[in-house]
């Protein structure tokens, strides 16, 4: 994309949207399954099977699903550790879908990323001053009053001393050495810091200060993050909008507001009325509890039409057929559903149930709830919540068997 | 062991060598590992009832002595070449029988049929050369003289009530052939195959989805209705504790630090320790706030325990007690309220007054 054709779309666009610093479309990312002598692909996993994201300047995008949706993947391939299938992704306009490994190379300075693992991603035999000032030496930059002295000035400003310089990575814990490898992804004042489940190996208190950390960062240096999470909570806490990933595609993606006080979704929905509260009060108060039954279908032949439609309970004929688009159906609020919850219905002629739409999902409602001494939850029939789409007469269900 | 007297006198039982009424009592429970660097005292001291039908949820950091507890009350410090690097004292009463010192022949017994236990990785808890099935099917026979066709109608009867599709068909499955969920369904079939009166769980839903952690948070509530049994349910999150647990107990360094109902736990939580917890966790049910509010520093190494107040250095009310306390005395569990004990020198006007006006309402 030329630099004048995003003058236009942003001057085109509200004067709060900020710059554009990452914009990925169609990104897909397959891996071939190879068989026999002659290893000939027989099929291959959709890890990432078309996502359209942008990122901007300063807000933190959060990216939730459940393992195996693609969403590491997909933080993979938008940093250039792994080849893109098709797609393209454009990085402060420039597009870098096929640069070369020297071709990223400079570009490597303002792209970083943070791994889940803090045991696995530092080497063992290293110092943490030689960790730390690993990006300096490889991007040839001599930082104002030399290497050491910016290095240690990193290690306080994510809370460690500055005499851990000739330690190495068994002598820390795990909060403390997840603090290093933010201090090595920091070290070149990076515009985009991508983050694979930073705080999930650890500690809730720990967690807690790395949190704060990350925060903390953002603001003073003006970073953007994508942070890819499977805790729904963390991701509400750090994230300005939120990209919901189900089989490798975005299946919703909004304002933090909108999606947690509406997803419209029904996948946002069940995942996010699945998360433990932390208040047994809301016990018996809690509105319902979608439980989606049965695991994520494989990524190797993944559901047609809408991916979702073998555990939804909104499930119609088209959403079988028909793969619904990522609309804008409210602003702020994209979302690839026929048959979207709190928004007017992308398919209102469509109303038949799939058969198993009916078995799809138990709810659990209030009134279901014993008394909190002798809790154990009755399970009530599977009913829609939203009898209105409904089939009046039952035969006519059968029909799709 | 003048600590012994000092908590059997908390429980309320004076004679150690009484039998106790609860269906699960542990008091004053020991568990040390003697190791080059020290002794590792994983434990030290913990008393807990809990009755059928209840579930006790364990919480605390890593290497706080969760686990170590839950494999305590199942004897299984002992086995092995385990059994010789570990020092365990204290008493562990199921159903009126008294483990730690019994026959290791007598607990083995009550292996797997009075008590019984899910592992958080079911991958490496079953063994991945024998089908699921025959693993179900030995488990029962261990315990029942019957034949293996009705072991066997007994698995499949497992795997359909813990919720696995087919089971008839998925009996002769292998474990890598079943997705982490079901591995975890499968592994409860296990484990309830034999109808134990006490199920200890740890960590049973840490390497699942939220999704599928509903559906087995579900399943367990469901079994323990249908069976009447006892669970201590171990884990770090607390948003599950508020969903399945009646009770609370929280593990600082070895030891409990609270312990209570579990909304008093929520609601009126009398230790900083957690208040800490509650306020590292970002919550999903409300308005965000712009900082959660972290334990500050490190989990205690369990070698060198702080003096004092095991949470001492970490406590930001640590120096309101009058003089050097908290640093030399440690704190004993006291009654709060009801079934409400916590281990803290603040005076209990000073714990509510903080609660109230300064961690609540950040919350």
């Amino acid at each position: 994309m030329s630099d004048t054709e995003k003058l236009e779309q942003g001057s085109a666009k509200a004067a709060d949207e900020r710059e554009v610093l990452l914009k990925v479309e169609g990104l897909v990312k397959h891996f071939p399954i190879k068989k026999g002598i002659l290893q000939r692909q027989v099929a291959a996993v959709k890890a990432v099977d078309g996502l359209d994201f942008e990122v901007r300047k300063g807000e933190t995008l959060g990216v939730v699903g459940e393992s195996g949706c693609g969403k590491s993947t997909m933080g993979r391939v938008i940093t250039r550790l792994q080849e893109p299938t098709a797609g393209s992704i454009h990085f402060e306009g420039q597009d870098i879908t096929r640069l070369s490994a020297a071709g990223m190379r400079p570009l490597r300075r303002d792209i970083q990323m943070i791994f889940q693992d803090p045991y696995g991603s530092l080497n063992p035999r290293h110092t943490i001053g030689s960790i730390v000032s690993a990006p300096f030496r490889l991007q040839g930059v001599e930082p104002e009053g030399g290497v050491k002295k910016e290095v240690q000035r990193l290690l306080e400003l994510v809370g460690l001393s500055p005499e851990h310089f000739n330690r190495y990575p068994h002598e820390f814990s795990g909060g403390q050495r997840q603090r290093i490898g933010i201090a090595r992804a920091l070290a070149l004042k990076p515009k985009l810091v991508v983050a694979d489940e930073p705080v999930s190996a650890l500690d809730v208190s720990i967690q807690a200060q790395v949190v704060n950390l990350m925060d903390d960062l953002q603001k003073e240096l003006g970073l953007t993050y994508v942070i890819i999470a499977h805790d729904l909570s963390v991701v509400r806490h750090v994230s300005d909008r939120i990209a919901v990933m189900y089989l490798g595609k975005i299946v919703e993606l909004a304002d933090r507001s909108s999606l947690y006080e509406a997803p419209m979704h029904p996948y946002t929905k069940a995942l996010m009325s699945a998360v433990p509260v932390p208040d047994p009060k809301r016990r018996g108060a809690k509105s319902e509890r979608i439980l989606l039954k049965g695991d994520v279908p494989s990524p190797i032949a993944p559901p047609s039409g809408c991916r979702f439609h073998t555990r939804c309970w909104k499930a119609t004929e088209i959403c079988k057929t028909t793969e619904p688009p990522l609309l804008e159906l409210k602003p702020g609020q994209q979302v690839a559903c026929h048959h979207p919850e709190n928004a007017e219905d992308q398919a209102p002629q469509d109303t038949v149930l799939l058969s198993a739409a009916r078995e799809a999902v138990e709810l659990v409602t209030p009134a279901a709830e014993a008394t909190p001494g002798a809790r154990g939850t009755a399970r009530p029939a599977p009913t829609d919540p939203q009898p209105k789409t409904e089939p009046e007469d039952d035969p006519q269900e059968s029909t799709d068997k | 062991m003048t600590e012994l007297s000092k908590t059997g006198a908390a429980v309320g039982e004076p004679s150690p060598s009484n039998a106790p009424t609860a269906f699960l009592e542990v008091r004053d429970l020991k568990v040390h590992f003697p190791t080059d660097d020290g002794l590792v005292k994983s434990v030290d001291g913990l008393s807990f009832q809990l009755e059928k039908g209840k579930t006790l949820s364990i919480v605390g950091e890593s290497g706080s002595g969760k686990s170590v507890t839950s494999l305590a009350i199942m004897g299984l410090h002992r086995l092995g070449a385990r059994g010789k690097n570990v020092q365990m004292s204290g008493e562990i009463w199921l159903d009126g029988k008294e483990l730690v010192g019994a026959d290791p022949d007598e607990v083995r017994k009550l292996r797997g049929h009075e008590m019984a236990m899910i592992f958080q990785d079911p991958l490496s808890a079953m063994h991945p050369y024998y089908k699921i099935g025959n693993q179900i099917v030995e488990a029962y026979r261990v315990h029942h003289d019957v034949s293996k066709k009705v072991a066997r109608k007994r698995a499949i009867e497992m795997l359909d009530r813990v919720g696995i599709p087919e089971p008839g068909k998925r009996v002769d499955s292998y474990p890598h052939e079943f997705s982490g969920g079901m591995r975890q369904r499968a592994m409860i079939a296990m484990a309830l195959v034999n109808n134990p009166e006490l199920l200890i769980a740890d960590e049973p839903t840490t390497a699942l989805d939220v999704t599928v952690q509903a559906q087995i948070l579900d399943l367990i509530r469901d079994l323990q209705k249908e069976f009447g049994s006892a669970v201590v349910l171990i884990t770090h999150d607390l948003g599950v504790v508020a969903e399945i647990a009646d009770e609370v107990l929280v593990m600082y360094g070895g030891r409990c630090v609270e312990r209570g109902p579990v909304d008093e736990i929520f609601e009126q939580p009398q230790h900083p320790y957690t208040w800490g917890l509650l306020g590292s966790m970002p919550r999903i049910d409300r308005e965000t706030s712009d900082r959660l509010i972290p334990v500050k520093g490190q989990p205690p190494s369990l070698i060198n325990v702080p003096s004092g107040c095991a949470f001492h250095p970490r406590c930001p009310y640590a120096d309101i007690p009058k003089g050097d306390v908290t640093r030399t005395v440690r704190p004993e569990l006291q009654q709060v309220a009801g079934g409400h004990f916590s281990a803290c020198h603040l005076s209990q006007e000073d714990r509510t007054r903080i609660w109230t006006e300064e961690i609540a309402p950040k919350l």
